[in-house]
């Protein structure tokens, strides 16, 4: 037994690894934990986890970029958001047009994430509803819509227009509060993504989309060729193993184990191929560990960086009074890109992972640094800095004798700012794949579930309160002891 | 020797200096007279070089001195221009270092600066904001002394303290000044101040020099009845010259 292990363990170490990728919301986690278990089973290779990327512009970005070797899209999504032709609908078509940038695409799972409508089972069979067509006969009903299916073009204005329909009374209501009030009675047709766990809980009926309105999201895996052609056994284990075996029902009971049971991803991926989840990963304690080393790397790097780059931009300004207006705008716009979308950026640059988040951490952290040391140096008073150049201080020596450490609260006050910021803007890494706290938080949002959004949310802000006591510490080192008496007299 | 030759200065539309000559005798004390914006300053601090004028010359002799004009200018302000990071001592020190002299050169000077203006040794380790402002005046002249300029440049010294340290700090710094005979030109808007430094006085007007001489000069023969009007307005009421005389 132990030998195996060992032996297991040895093969395992040497084993070349697939970076298995995932957006983050509960039904691409699933599948990426199902594939990477399969990954590992089949024994060519060993899978690393990249899961939780923050979208599909993300994730393709990861996998066109070599960032990740597999993860799991929807042809739905592939026609429109990544080759951005609506009029692809096959799979072959989309086959070809991926091919061509290196990418495979697998055999379809066998179920269709897409919008339908759902109606109580027995509503269904007293009023005779099998397919989206028979509401037309039945104007009296009230309806539940989310906001976004009420106002996207594929949602509700043009399902009314290509059915005909019309309700007694159409709502807007917030997903989640659909089904409960579907289920009471409250209302009788409401909005569901077909695949949503709660399906698979409720007694309710899909009512099928006859007339071809809602485009298709049929699941596949996408992959690089590389994959298919250097692990021949682990690609077409992939494929015997998922393609068309995942049925509708059979996704929302994985979806309904992980976002109504409470179990983890890894556990539902068991579940599906037929396993008892064996080891629960060990959870919380030394995960957490692991979470406060990658978030305190992140905060620790990208602020050190940010400091060496961020000084010597305020001092430039400082110096230069026409630079100083074109250098802070420009570092105030990067301040203006949304993180996301500068995470994003990164990745055609630097892969996924932890460089292109601490890219983004040190552009972010810059900010406060660059302003404050502009603002602390050019604002000393000027009959201060004359004297220097009567007392024959020039150059280096006026900075490093007088005017930093003159400065030096001031500048502080900034990289204590941008620390205690780049705490909370590193819970975004996790989008990336630069891992920390904010991996618990993007599990939490997908999974709706606030305790595990906590478990990443607490210890960031725990962490932002003792950075910035450990700064106020620093300032004794740095700030001169007579400018401390003088700011705390001030105070 | 410093010498101003046809000197014009502007800022803006504003004429700060209109023509000014100017000659001080090197080892005497000279006494730039005038109220504010009168141009006092400004000629101190061309001078020094902080300001470039837009016309005439200035030409500074200090017969052997060499490097940057700052090393043989020495130059006080009003309250002091103390570094607040720095103690006494390293204020003082600070173009020693920059010039590269070693610790025990600096503590010899140091040493021997603070008996000159009679500064306790101990207060050298404090704080600017720990000293009087007559003690941190103290500690800005020892600073523009320490390379031994044979120049000193002075605006409003002891402008900003109370008039009995100011009073007994002006005769230590006649003391001073007769033991270092250096080339002083001290800056004031005060008559009284003028007559206790200087051997000569200028008195300007609106960057204008009115008259140049002795007090007795100025006070005797006025060029210009601005000198006389200048001179009255400071002199003290006629009651109390009465009062006070024996």
């Amino acid at each position: 037994m132990l030998a195996v292990l060992l032996v297991a363990g040895a093969t395992r170490a040497e084993r070349p690894s697939l970076r298995v990728g995932s957006k983050s919301f509960t039904e691409s986690y699933i599948l990426a934990e199902i594939v990477a278990q399969i990954i590992d089973e089949a024994g060519e290779a060993r899978a690393e986890r990249r899961l939780g990327l923050g979208g599909t512009g993300l994730a393709w970005g990861a996998l066109a970029g070599g960032a990740i070797d597999i993860y799991p899209e929807y042809t739905g999504t592939i026609a429109q958001a990544i080759l951005k032709d609506p009029a692809l609908t096959s799979v072959g078509a989309m086959r070809a047009a991926l091919g061509a940038q290196g990418v495979v695409v697998s055999e379809p799972l066998g179920f269709d994430n897409t919008y339908a409508l759902a109606v109580r089972r027995d509503e269904a069979s007293r009023l005779g509803l099998r397919v989206i067509s028979d509401l037309a006969r039945h104007p009296g009903l009230r309806a539940a819509f989310d906001a976004g299916f009420l106002e996207r073009a594929d949602g509700w204005p043009g399902l009314q227009r290509h059915y005909g329909l019309r309700f007694a009374d159409v709502r807007v209501m917030e997903h989640a509060l659909t089904y409960p009030a579907l289920a009471d009675g409250r209302v009788d047709v409401i909005d569901v993504f077909s695949t949503d766990g709660q399906l698979a809980r409720l007694d309710l009926v899909l009512l099928a989309d006859d007339r071809r309105f809602f485009p298709d999201y049929t699941a596949v895996l996408l992959a690089r060729r590389d994959l298919a052609e250097r692990f021949p056994q682990t690609w077409a284990a992939l494929q015997r193993r998922l393609g068309g075996r995942i049925n509708n029902a059979a996704m929302a009971q994985l979806n309904a184990l992980a976002d109504l049971e409470r179990r983890s991803f890894a556990e539902a991926a068991a579940t599906f191929l037929g396993r008892r989840s064996g080891e629960t990963p060990q959870r919380r304690g030394g995960e957490l560990a692991r979470l406060t080393l990658e978030h305190l790397q992140l905060v620790a790097v990208s602020l050190t960086a940010a400091v060496l780059l961020g000084l010597p931009l305020g001092i430039l300004a400082a110096r230069r009074r026409r630079l100083a207006q074109a250098e802070l705008m420009g570092v105030g716009v990067i301040q203006t890109i949304p993180a996301l979308a500068l995470l994003s950026f990164m990745i055609p640059l630097f892969g996924i992972g932890q460089v292109p988040a601490l890219v983004a951490l040190s552009l972010y952290a810059l900010l406060p640094i660059v302003r404050t040391t502009h603002a602390g140096i050019s604002s000393l008073d000027p009959r201060l800095i004359e004297m220097t150049t009567v007392l024959g201080l020039r150059g280096w020596r006026r900075l490093a004798w007088i005017e930093l450490p003159l400065a030096s609260v001031t500048i502080m006050a900034g990289i204590k700012t941008s620390a205690v910021l780049t705490v909370g803007t590193a819970t975004l890494a996790a989008f990336v794949g630069g891992g920390g706290y904010g991996t618990l938080i993007v599990t939490g949002l997908a999974l709706n579930d606030v305790r595990t959004i906590l478990a990443g949310a607490i210890p960031a802000a725990v962490m932002a309160l003792v950075i910035h006591a450990a700064f106020e510490a620093l300032d004794r080192l740095v700030v001169p002891r007579a400018l401390r008496a003088a700011a705390s007299a001030a105070r | 020797m410093i010498a101003l030759r046809h000197v014009t200065k502007r800022f803006g539309d504003r004429v700060a200096l209109d023509d000014i000559s100017l000659t001080v005798e090197p080892g005497r004390t000279h006494v730039l007279l005038g109220s504010s914006g009168s141009g006092k300053s400004t000629i101190l601090r061309i001078v020094l070089g902080l300001v470039r004028p837009d016309a005439g010359e200035v030409s500074i002799d200090t017969d052997g001195a060499s490097g940057p004009p700052t090393r043989h200018i020495g130059y006080v302000v009003q309250e002091g221009a103390l570094y607040p990071h720095l103690t006494a001592a390293r204020n003082v020190m600070l173009p020693a270092r920059a010039a590269g002299w070693s610790a025990e050169r600096q503590s010899a000077r140091l040493e021997a600066l603070a008996a000159l203006v009679e500064l306790y040794p101990e207060l050298l380790a404090r704080y600017p904001h720990e000293l009087s402002g007559g003690q941190q005046q103290r500690v800005s002249l020892m600073r523009a002394l320490m390379l031994d300029p044979p120049i000193l440049l002075l605006d409003e010294p002891l402008g900003a303290l109370d008039p009995i340290i100011r009073a007994s700090l002006q005769t230590e710094l006649v003391r001073i000044f007769g033991e270092l005979r250096k080339t002083v030109v001290l800056v004031t808007h005060d008559v009284r101040e003028a007559f206790v430094f200087g051997s000569v006085i200028t008195l300007l007007n609106h960057g204008r020099i009115v008259q140049q001489g002795t007090l007795a000069d100025l006070a005797q023969r006025p060029a210009d009845p601005f000198v006389s009007e200048f001179l009255r307005a400071q002199a003290p009421p006629p009651a109390m010259t009465r009062d006070l005389r024996p």
